[in-house]
């Protein structure tokens, strides 16, 4: 191999799927001179698996990626073939938005985007190996000889990594889709040192729409109101493709039962752990036989295609056992199967070999995001792309890097649950792993996250300004409320009848009437209007700010308390076998993990609070010994 | 949590004139300004550092005088533990102290961990180096200590009350959370304000229940009911004064209450007993003649411990086969008194009736076998024979208090629910009482409510 200097970076950002796209755009929106390689120029931001965007807890990752500068917001509001708010019924803290794709057009949009991006290069290539001298990951080398020079590398190599397809007893090696996968690297990363895990995820089949019997479904259309992930968005997308509502029957479970000896999840063909919160159809009727259906939604995968996924359905049986079961489904009777679903397994890093920029520790200024640290998702690929993108050109532009902290936001958590506890399965974002989530909302992503955007140069000063100017309305709309008094006349008492709730005796402030759970701003706004007409946001805010003030007061109340143990640092290079006192288990933990505070300390599994109180005596005592510097 | 506000008894358990509870943190100052009344309304925040105050302590809830107290102050950093210190005196003696303690817990103090005040000063800059190791000893020592005292609740009745509790919240949260994070499964039911009113209120009647146990107070807080029976002239009054005696009774005389049921405190070896009717005794010498067959049958149906006396001299007679009868399936200790005598009784037959319980020979005259009786209570007590009925442990101060701010978030979801709130908000109350009721039996770990998702339910793609 001719081996040839082909350029000189600030960052290189190695992967074009969710998580290389953002963390390109955000090295790049940082300032920093960014490359960004792919191995099929043709796959930038494709969608491997369901054609969908956001859902519970993934939503609101995708709203904070907007707040801080991101492009996953943008791109499906520009490229959605329908978007549904979920949970209405339910409180502010766990309403979430989500759209299904146009999978050609996302890849489409993003590509243009990447392309005129001033500052970020984007081409086709494979990269082989890191280029690392002191410790230091410097640049990349290709598959055809090309050495690209940088002072930081983001790797986000997705599911490709020693990527295998398993399909009832056919396997072979690939990335997803029969794409070419990375083998080289894979094994690059295990010379130096770092420790891999084989994980498995999977995919339903996709069938041809036009022979879908759509009469014996039900219809699941999306919200005819308007509806964005972005702040940014003005333009919003009315046209709307319906999904489609189907079940299993008995005869479908039976034909999995009898072929279960079939199944590489069962034969043991399988070796790598998959998701539990995604478990093939083979494996709910195993492991939940007493269900006598399970649903199945019929998702398009686009405006032109006829190409359906079915959801809910993902296998690795055989593709003659996948044809059967499929044709038991009321709808799917002469369903034509167009994709057989499959199985992969892949190499992910063991995340703990991170520190909470994404780094890793082992070689400085080398940095994961995305399903390469184990988790599963594009919200989640895309979260961590965005930091570690971010971080990488911080890093570079010696600019202080930035950790989201759990009360911060759903990427905080994620990243933090990473590299404190690491993962055992792909891991993915639900609300309940949020302990702060009354204060992650989807409707005040920006007002957590737009000033850390700004502040990097991924928010505009003209974004920015409409962001300060809501806040401040928000802010007098409250106060406002807190001090206007309303009296208990008579069109005062006939608003409080419509909204069915108990007259007044005596007058009330505004703020407080609004907290009883019948009322709404829109009602004591007909009472006590606004001197200027505010945005449908600001009073959304104002609503939910004063209506769950005791809630969030609450949750802000623990905020604190956790801070506290934030703020007493662990020096990086303390030794623990110094330490006398700490139980074994917590030792060879805290080795591991290297927790950079002890409240990231206390969340590492099987470290207790004795250990806990020694670790903080020796470091109060800043008697702290110090591993021999490396 | 490292650096809340913390309290204990700071003086020595027992006996004493004064006894002082300590409370050291951001929070000592305002936690005491709750629950403290002095005359002229004089206000604990606003008076000058290291200084003293006389007034009451009143309980919050119902406002009432609760102990007569002298209470110091004393801002940081200037104080042992650099952090605000307010230390509270009242009356020496078991129930006062623990009352006070207990009132602060409720107001948000934790019960200090043992050794935890040194190593806040110590922390805190307070003690220098040389001690470090010292401390360090002292937490790992303790804290072992902790944890073997939390095993052995493992298997207590506390513990798999709270468990079973605990796994019904962990099991209606987890229907929330999939409700939430897998909104279109219809397999799952919707969890409804009625539904989740309805387990919720189940939630709370069970930790009144062990609340009740816990102001019952059968054990440390007044000691077990302790009931001692024999035929007249068998040393029941000796056996009284032996243990009143040795271990310096606080004799109460109860308002309200008519003086037959007069009782009296000893602490043996630390196991608090509370000797009912013990004038009874002292005057009449015979419970069960004095008070009829039915009234006796009734106290010795509430007593958690029955000291059962025999005459060594005498043989065994009807009378005493029927108080074994009436003792029968109770704990209780068999004593054979006076062993200086010439043996007339049959100690075969005693053992045959003693069955189970344990039988101790004694000569209270010439003070033989104190030393074993005490030992057979003490034995009774820690081996936890003793509390079989309806003693579910709730005795001790960092569980009550844990009880009741558990009790305080349970009530908070409920009326949450009752005023409309949505279900995912009341939910944060429903996780604070879990976690709460998990801090009793040393278990509060998220992860387990994501299994239980997974285990509960039929989820995914």
């Amino acid at each position: 191999m001719n081996y040839y200097e082909a350029g000189e970076y600030e960052v290189v950002v190695i992967g074009a799927g969710h998580a290389g796209v953002e963390a390109g755009l955000a090295s790049a929106r940082t300032g920093a001179k960014t490359l960004m390689i792919t191995i099929n120029l043709d796959m930038i931001a494709y969608m491997p698996c369901n054609p969908s965007v956001g859902g519970p807890a993934k939503g609101i990752v995708v709203r904070e990626i907007d707040a801080l500068g991101g492009e996953m917001a943008k791109n499906i509001d520009k490229t959605h073939i329908q978007m549904r708010m979920l949970n209405t019924g339910k409180g502010p803290a766990v309403r979430a938005l989500r759209a299904q794709a146009d999978k050609v057009l996302y890849q489409q949009e993003m590509k243009k985007t990447i392309e005129n991006e001033p500052n970020l290069t984007l081409i086709q290539g494979m990269a082989e190996r890191f280029i690392v001298e002191d410790g230091e990951c410097r640049g990349i080398v290709t598959q055809t000889g090309a050495i690209y020079r940088s002072k930081a590398v983001v790797v986000t190599t997705g599911t490709f990594m020693r990527g295998e397809i398993i399909l009832g007893d056919l396997k072979y090696s690939s990335g997803p889709n029969n794409q070419q996968p990375a083998v080289k690297l894979s094994e690059h990363l295990e010379e130096l040192g770092f420790e891999l895990v084989r994980f498995k995820t999977g995919t339903p089949p996709r069938v041809n729409s036009n022979t879908i019997d759509y009469s014996k479904t039900e219809i699941q259309p999306g919200d005819d109101v308007p509806r964005a992930f972005s702040y940014e968005t003005k333009e919003f997308i009315m046209d709307q493709l319906p999904c489609w509502l189907t079940y299993t029957n008995e005869e479908t479970h039976t034909i999995i039962g009898d072929n279960l000896h079939r199944s590489p999840m069962y034969s043991g063909v399988i070796k790598g752990r998959g998701p539990r919160y995604c478990p093939s159809i083979e494996d709910k009727v195993v492991r939940f036989n007493d269900k006598p259906r399970h649903q199945i939604f019929l998702e398009p995968e686009g405006r032109n295609t006829e190409e359906v996924y079915v959801q809910g359905f993902s296998t690795s049986l055989p593709e003659d056992v996948q044809y059967r079961m499929l044709r038991t489904i009321p709808g799917l009777e002469k369903a034509q199967l167009m994709r057989a679903g499959y199985a992969i397994e892949y190499d992910a890093m063991v995340p703990t070999q991170l520190w909470p920029t994404l780094e890793t520790k082992r070689i400085k200024n080398l940095y994961t995001a995305g399903q390469i640290n184990g988790t599963s998702g594009y919200e989640e690929a895309a979260g961590q792309g965005l930091m570690a993108g971010m971080n990488a050109a911080c890093r570079v532009l010696g600019k202080e890097e930035v950790v989201l902290s759990r009360s911060d936001a759903y990427i905080g958590v994620m990243i933090d649950d990473l590299v404190t506890k690491g993962t055992n399965e792909p891991y993915r974002l639900l609300t309940s792993r949020a302990e702060y989530r009354l204060l992650l909302r989807h409707d005040n992503a920006d007002l957590r996250l737009t000033d850390i955007g700004h502040r990097l140069g991924m928010i505009s000063d003209e974004r920015y300004a409409a962001f300060t100017a809501k806040k401040e309305a928000i802010a007098m709309e409250i106060d406002r409320l807190k001090a206007t008094i309303i009296k208990p006349d008579e069109t005062t008492q006939a608003v409080i009848r419509e909204a069915g709730g108990s007259e007044l005796k005596d007058g009330i402030r505004g703020a407080d009437l609004l907290r009883r759970p019948e009322m709404t701003y829109d009602a004591i706004k007909q009472l006590i209007p606004s001197p200027e007409a505010l945005g449908e946001d600001v009073e959304e805010q104002v609503e939910i700010q004063i209506k769950y003030e005791g809630y969030i007061e609450k949750s802000l109340q623990q905020v604190d308390r956790m801070k506290k143990m934030e703020n007493k640092k662990i020096p990086v290079d303390i030794d623990y076998d110094a330490i006398s006192g700490i139980a074994n288990e917590a030792r060879t933990n805290l080795k591991e993990v290297q927790p950079l505070s002890i409240a990231q300390a206390s969340r590492i599994s099987g470290v207790n609070p004795a250990d806990i109180s020694i670790l903080l005596i020796y470091i109060e005592q800043g008697r702290v010994a110090r591993t021999a510097s490396e | 949590m490292e650096f809340d506000t913390i309290a204990a008894i700071s003086t020595p358990p027992g006996e004493g004139a004064i006894a002082i509870v300590r409370l050291s943190g951001d929070e000592a100052i305002s936690i005491a300004e709750r629950v403290f009344q002095a005359p002229g309304q004089k206000k604990l925040s606003t008076v000058p550092s290291h200084t003293i105050h006389y007034g009451h302590l009143i309980e919050p809830s119902s406002g009432r005088v609760a102990e007569e107290v002298m209470v110091s102050l004393m801002k940081g950093p200037k104080t042992f533990t650099r952090e605000d210190v307010v230390e509270i005196n009242c009356h020496g003696g078991i129930t006062a102290v623990n009352r006070v303690l207990q009132i602060v817990l409720n107001e948000g103090a934790r019960l200090a961990e043992p050794g935890e005040f040194t190593k806040r000063a110590f922390l805190n800059g307070r003690i220098d180096l040389s001690q470090a190791e010292a401390v360090m000893d002292l937490i790992r020592a303790k804290t072992d200590k902790a944890m073997n005292v939390a095993l052995n609740q493992v298997e207590g009745r506390l513990s798999k009350l709270i468990n079973r509790l605990r796994q019904e919240i962990l099991e209606t949260l987890a229907h929330v959370e999939v409700n939430i994070d897998y909104p279109e499964y219809d397999d799952v039911e919707e969890m409804t304000h009625r539904v989740l009113l309805e387990k919720s209120q189940f939630v709370q009647q069970e930790i009144d229940g062990l609340l009740r146990t816990a102001e019952q107070g059968k054990i440390l807080r007044e000691g077990l009911s302790t009931v001692i029976i024999g035929r007249p002239n068998v040393g029941k009054s000796s056996l009284l004064n032996a243990l009143v005696q040795e271990n310096k009774a606080i004799v109460t005389d109860i308002p309200g209450t008519t003086r037959d049921v007069i009782e009296e405190y000893v602490n043996v070896r630390g196991v608090p007993l509370r000797l009912v009717d013990t004038a009874g005794i002292r005057e009449t010498e015979d419970i069960v003649e004095r008070i009829g067959v039915e009234r006796s049958r009734k106290v010795l149906k509430e007593a958690d411990l029955i000291l059962l006396v025999l005459n060594y001299s005498d043989e065994l007679t009807p009378e005493d086969e029927k108080l074994f009868e009436a003792a029968a399936g109770m704990d209780v200790i068999v004593i054979v008194n006076k062993t200086d005598l010439e043996p007339k009784i049959d100690m075969d037959r005693v053992a045959q009736l003693a069955g189970k319980s344990r039988l101790v020979t004694t000569s209270l005259l010439e003070e033989q076998g104190i030393t074993e009786l005490e030992e057979a209570i003490a034995g009774l007590f820690f081996s936890g024979a003793v509390g079989a009925q309806d003693m579910t442990y709730v005795s001790n101060s960092r569980h009550i208090a844990l009880l009741n701010q558990a009790n305080r978030s349970i009530s908070d979801a409920i009326s949450g629910v009752e005023s409309g709130v949505p279900i995912d908000i009341v939910q944060i109350d429903l996780t604070r009482t879990w976690e709460l009721l998990g801090e009793i039996i040393g278990e509060s770990v998220h992860e387990s409510l994501i299994d239980q998702l997974f285990s509960q339910f039929c989820l995914g793609k």
